[in-house]
């Protein structure tokens, strides 16, 4: 996981070099501080739910299946309702402000790096559904700790991510 | 699951169904069996690429030839290149990688053997997918659809506005797809070597090839994805309608350039790291040492990774960077020769008070250290920018490039073939076979790649389908032509001795080299499961100090 | 067996070199055309021009140096192996046992430091002396475009627009007058290169990049584009006209003239000025005024059409025009489906146009 968190980082960094650059060089079209809203409670969220992937896995280590449960759950509703925040901000980006991805640098820029973020987060969220129906049909025990404690590195990480995606496109690029 | 498929035909043995052994094939995640596989693609491939080379230099043996359109020939050495980078050489040593990492380190298989098998079937796919892409467009007889932008796809050639059909696309997914697998086999590499050694075995007494081979799968999950990154940007491009490298909108074309070069400089260390690794296995063997300064070439290869990182813009000091940016990345070109030659001379050194052993295998490691020299030492000519604002896109570059990927990589690739494949299949190569493809191989090679840096030197550019009769190029490309049929005559010596030992060679025994490391203390082939006990070693040369019980590496180490 | 073996790896080795050597005193023999006439050769190696010459220089102390390691490397090679090669009848026993020597180590990191501290400060001064040089008032200013697959050349002060062929006076080295090149690009990548008025440097869309170049002999110099551009990247050539400032004043009134109106070819300028012709070229004067293709106000006064790629015939012209794939496939140049009694009266018309 640390091989794939090191790759991982290393495309992003990438995304996050070209969003850096393309800073005040859209040649027309809406700029980020015409548009952008802070979204803050979502981040909120997502930022809750590394606590709470963290305070799961303790559970399972410790042998309380169902608290694990419990806390896995309210950790894919944290991240599923980051996406749904997400996707409302697209939502009234697209439609009420008019930044698509091809408008100019700040939407292809903007989307990308969003959307990278936001695709790492989905790849997520499957997994850890998978992860939740294993439970559900009482699978997971303590015997699966390292491997819950493996995708929760991974899940560490997108949270990681966003923290930076959001330093940049919300503080940095405005 | 046995070992019986690499076994020697011989009378006696039930035939199984070719079906049964087909799906056995298919559906191994033994490193060795995908060790093979690997290696058997590359090869098909490198006779492919090499096919279009034959093309491109047949076009260029007199000006204003018409063996080939400009179209087709542009689809040739885009496709050349990508294939040879991306199909042949990373196979080729992710195979030997494979094969040989846990047999040297103790272990039974790489750590996530599923995911080892996973990763080639990607890389499988992405090669037959480039490949699909002759097929349509203008059909096989004008190259179909093949690329055509050149294997560094430089923007804004690749918009869709200068390439409106798929061959880009063919091109960024096969190698984005491909680059997926070999991201797959670093993880493995990497966390084979840190957590499956064998007791005993610290890092610092596994051997080179494991240490190189860990620095190269570093820099692959660092590197790589630069490019996977820069590949998701084009296709936001063409088809999203993004502008990431739209000059029109503001985008800049310098951007892919930078991001191209961030993965493609250290690709090429990508490639010569395990090359190194070969040569560090082979060279002490033939020589009767152990290799010169263990702790100071592991430095030196750690050194030249992170140093890699730092060169990249040495391929863009034409574009127009400041001053300082120009001297940024000569002195850090120029500095990465300094672990590199450490390296060569730590080679010399291990022959030096030796007793050298003219065998076919380091017959190729002496060809790869004369030529790696020549390499390098061109590669100072380059580093210094204004020299390189003369030579730079020029055939002086190719013959540079060529001369360390096929006078180094796959000399010390032959070198690796002519060791490796006792163990692998448990019989010797033809050393007669051996000796005449070495000699054919190197004298081509020669006349091809020596000659070739003086077009650039008189103003031939690269990338040319045809060229003006200007006096000098005509006769100097000719000869380059001879040389290449000269060098292909020679891969066919080669692939005739693999196939021929493959049924006559002589048995080969557990260590016809009278060799040092751990794979040579089992069978040839192995066993399926390596090892029937895991050692244990108490040094860098486990079967030295069983040779030598009275002097043993592990009082010197 | 063994030592006719070792001896044929040495031989190959001196082979090899004699071929490099070979190729070597070919290529120089080729190279040094008389200073007359600058050779036909673009080679790098015969300098014309102020950047041309300093890379030069810089070339021949970097090969020094790089020749030196190469020797002595090659040198220690060929030792090792004719010394230290398994004799026949040899005993079979081990040889000594060496795993390493921290001085040795030491050596040999601190010398090749010290060479590469040197060989940067030398290529260090020369990037500077050639990138920052300061541009006198006497400076002939020229903007180059790069089209696929087609060069631009635009003299902004003296206000003529031309194509392929750049024509600049010489520099007398006592009181320079350098040509300062600004290099954009319209479509793609290109590169600008002759090799012996200088290093190349690229054209970048959305880029401004600067060159600049002082010849100080008059005649023809080659080069062509260097970066891959597209289909036929291999036919953008160029040609620089190193002119004496008389001949290049006459060349410079010629192109502020406007353009030739002969009444005898109206009926091609009308062909001309009534199909698409105008979408893409400009004739001064006139109503064509297309930026796509060369400007072709003075087209007679260039010597070859279609960037180097045919003589500027009359007939290549006509076959230009018609079928420009026979010349140069792939080029943007449409087969312009003209009849017969149009493409005459075109023609006759375009080669009024001096």
């Amino acid at each position: 996981m640390a091989g794939l968190i090191i790759a991982e980082s290393s495309i992003f960094t990438i995304f996050v070099v070209a969003y850096l650059f393309y800073i005040g060089k859209s040649l027309s079209g809406p700029t980020p501080r015409q548009v952008l809203e802070t979204p803050i409670f979502f981040t909120v969220c997502l930022l809750s739910s590394s606590l709470t992937i963290h305070l799961a896995g303790r559970e399972l280590e410790r042998g309380h299946r169902v608290s694990f449960r419990i806390l896995w759950l309210i950790t894919i509703v944290l991240g599923a309702l980051f996406l749904f925040g997400t996707g409302r901000e697209w939502h009234r980006l697209i439609y009420e402000r008019g930044l698509t991805i091809s408008t100019n640098l700040f939407g292809t820029t903007y989307y990308s790096l969003v959307g990278l973020h936001a695709t790492h987060v989905t790849a997520g969220l499957i997994l850890l559904s998978i992860v939740l129906l294993f439970s559900l049909a009482d699978r997971v025990g303590m015997e699966q700790s390292a491997r819950i404690g493996t995708l929760s590195m991974y899940w560490h990480f997108v949270d990681a991510v966003w923290v930076v995606v959001f330093t940049v496109v919300y503080i940095v690029g405005r | 699951m046995s070992s019986d498929a690499m076994a020697i035909p011989s009378a006696g043995t039930a035939a199984r169904p070719w079906v049964e052994v087909m799906h056995e094939w298919v559906t191994t995640v033994d490193h060795k069996r995908l060790g093979i596989l690997y290696i058997v693609y590359a090869l098909l491939f490198l006779v492919v690429a090499g096919l279009e080379a034959m093309v491109i230099r047949i076009q260029l043996i007199r000006a204003h030839n018409d063996f080939v359109s400009p179209q087709v020939f542009n689809r040739m050495f885009t496709m050349h290149g990508t294939t040879m980078i991306f199909f042949v050489a990373m196979p080729v040593l992710f195979g030997f990688a494979n094969y040989l990492i846990p047999l040297m380190i103790g272990a039974r298989d790489m750590a996530f053997p599923r995911l080892n098998a996973f990763s080639f079937w990607l890389t499988a796919f992405g090669g037959l997918l480039l490949y699909f892409s002759f097929l349509g467009g203008n059909g096989l007889y004008g190259a179909g659809n093949a690329p055509d932008v050149g294997w560094w796809a430089y923007a804004p050639l690749t918009a869709k506005a200068f390439s409106p059909g798929p061959s880009s696309d063919y091109w960024t997914i096969a190698v984005l797809v491909s680059g997926f697998g070999s991201m797959g086999t670093a993880i493995n590499l990497i966390a084979t070597i840190f957590c499956m050694r064998c007791p005993g075995m610290t890092l610092n007494r596994m051997p080179l090839f494991a240490w190189l081979n860990l620095v190269m799968s570093g820099l692959v999950l660092i590197t790589i994805t630069p490019l996977t990154a820069a590949q998701i940007m084009l296709m936001v491009d063409r088809y999203l309608g993004g502008h990431f490298f739209d000059t029109q909108a503001g985008g800049s074309a310098a951007i892919w350039m930078h991001f191209f070069w961030i993965f493609g400089h250290p690709e090429v260390y990508i490639l010569i790291i395990p090359s190194f690794a070969f040569v560090s296995e082979i060279v002490p063997v033939f020589s009767r040492k152990p290799i010169f300064g263990y702790s100071v070439m592991v430095a030196a290869t750690v050194c030249i990774g992170f140093l890699s990182m730092s060169v990249w813009a040495h391929h863009m000091f034409t574009i127009g960077m400041s001053a300082y940016s120009n001297s940024f990345f000569a002195i850090t070109s120029m500095a990465i020769g300094v672990p590199t030659g450490i390296k060569i001379f730590n080679w010399l050194a291990t022959m030096w008070g030796g007793k050298i052993q003219f065998k076919t295998p380091m017959l190729f490691c002496i060809g790869f250290l004369f030529q790696f020299l020549i390499a390098g030492l061109t590669g100072i000519m380059l580093a210094s920018a204004p020299f390189d604002w003369q030579l730079s896109l020029s055939y002086f570059v190719v013959a540079h490039f060529h001369y360390v990927i096929v006078g180094g990589i796959l000399f010390a690739l032959f070198a690796a073939f002519y060791y490796w494949y006792p163990k692998i299949t448990g019989r010797m190569l033809s050393e007669t076979l051996g000796k005449i493809h070495f000699w054919l191989f190197l004298i081509g090679f020669h006349v091809t790649f020596d000659v070739m840096h003086i077009p650039g030197l008189l103003g031939m550019p690269r990338r040319i389908y045809t060229y003006e009769p200007r006096p000098g190029w005509e006769t100097l490309n000719l000869i380059v032509t001879i040389g290449a049929f000269i060098q292909g005559a020679a891969v066919l010596v080669f692939v005739a001795n693999l196939i021929l030992s493959f049924f006559k060679g002589a048995k080969a025994g557990n260590d016809p080299w009278d060799a040092w490391t751990l794979e040579w203390s089992v069978s040839s082939p192995p066993p399926a499961y390596n090892f029937a006990s895991i050692p244990t070693v108490a040094s860098r040369r486990p079967l030295w100090d069983l040779k030598h019980p009275e002097d043993p590496d592990s009082r010197y180490e | 067996m063994r030592r006719s073996e070792q001896t044929r790896v040495v031989v190959a080795r001196l082979a090899g070199i004699a071929v490099l050597l070979g190729g070597g005193l070919l290529a120089a023999s080729l190279c040094f055309g008389s200073p007359q006439n600058p050779s036909q050769i673009p080679n790098i190696f015969d300098p014309r021009s102020t950047p041309a010459k300093a890379i030069f220089h810089l070339s021949q102390f970097v090969l020094a140096i790089t020749g030196l390691i190469f020797a002595v490397v090659f040198g220690l090679l060929t030792y090792v192996l004719v010394k230290y090669r398994k004799r026949p009848g040899d005993s079979g026993r081990e040889p000594t046992q060496v795993y390493g020597s921290t001085q040795i180590e030491l050596a040999w990191t601190v010398i090749p430091i010290l060479i590469v501290v040197v060989l940067f400060l030398a290529t260090a001064r020369v990037i500077h002396s050639i990138q920052d040089a300061p541009k006198p008032a006497s400076a002939l200013e020229v903007v180059a475009i790069g089209h696929q697959f087609w060069w631009e050349f635009r003299y902004p002060r003296l206000g003529i627009v031309t194509a392929n062929e750049l024509h600049v006076p010489v520099s007398d080295p006592a009181q320079p007058t350098p040509t300062f090149l600004t290099l954009l690009s319209a479509d793609t990548d290109h590169s600008f290169w002759i090799p012996q008025l200088g290093g190349k440097t690229d054209l970048i869309p959305n880029r401004v990049n600067n060159m600049w170049m002082d010849p100080y002999q008059t005649g023809l110099y080659f080069g062509q584009c260097a970066q891959y551009c597209g289909t036929q990247h291999a036919k953008m050539l160029l040609r620089v006209y190193v002119d004496s400032s008389g001949e290049f004043d006459a060349w410079v009134r010629a192109q502020q003239q406007p353009a030739v109106r002969d009444k005898d070819v109206s009926a091609g300028r009308r062909v001309f000025e009534t199909t698409a012709c105008i979408n893409c070229h400009a004739v001064g004067g006139s109503v064509a005024n297309g930026r796509f293709g060369p400007d072709l106000t003075h087209l007679m006064s260039r010597q070859t059409i279609a960037s180097g790629a045919a003589d500027n015939t009359k007939a290549n012209l006509r076959l230009w025009v018609q079928t420009p794939d026979a010349i140069k496939p792939g080029s943007l140049m449409p087969a312009m489906q003209l009849s017969k009694a149009d493409l005459d009266a075109l023609v006759d018309y375009l080669v009024t146009l001096r």
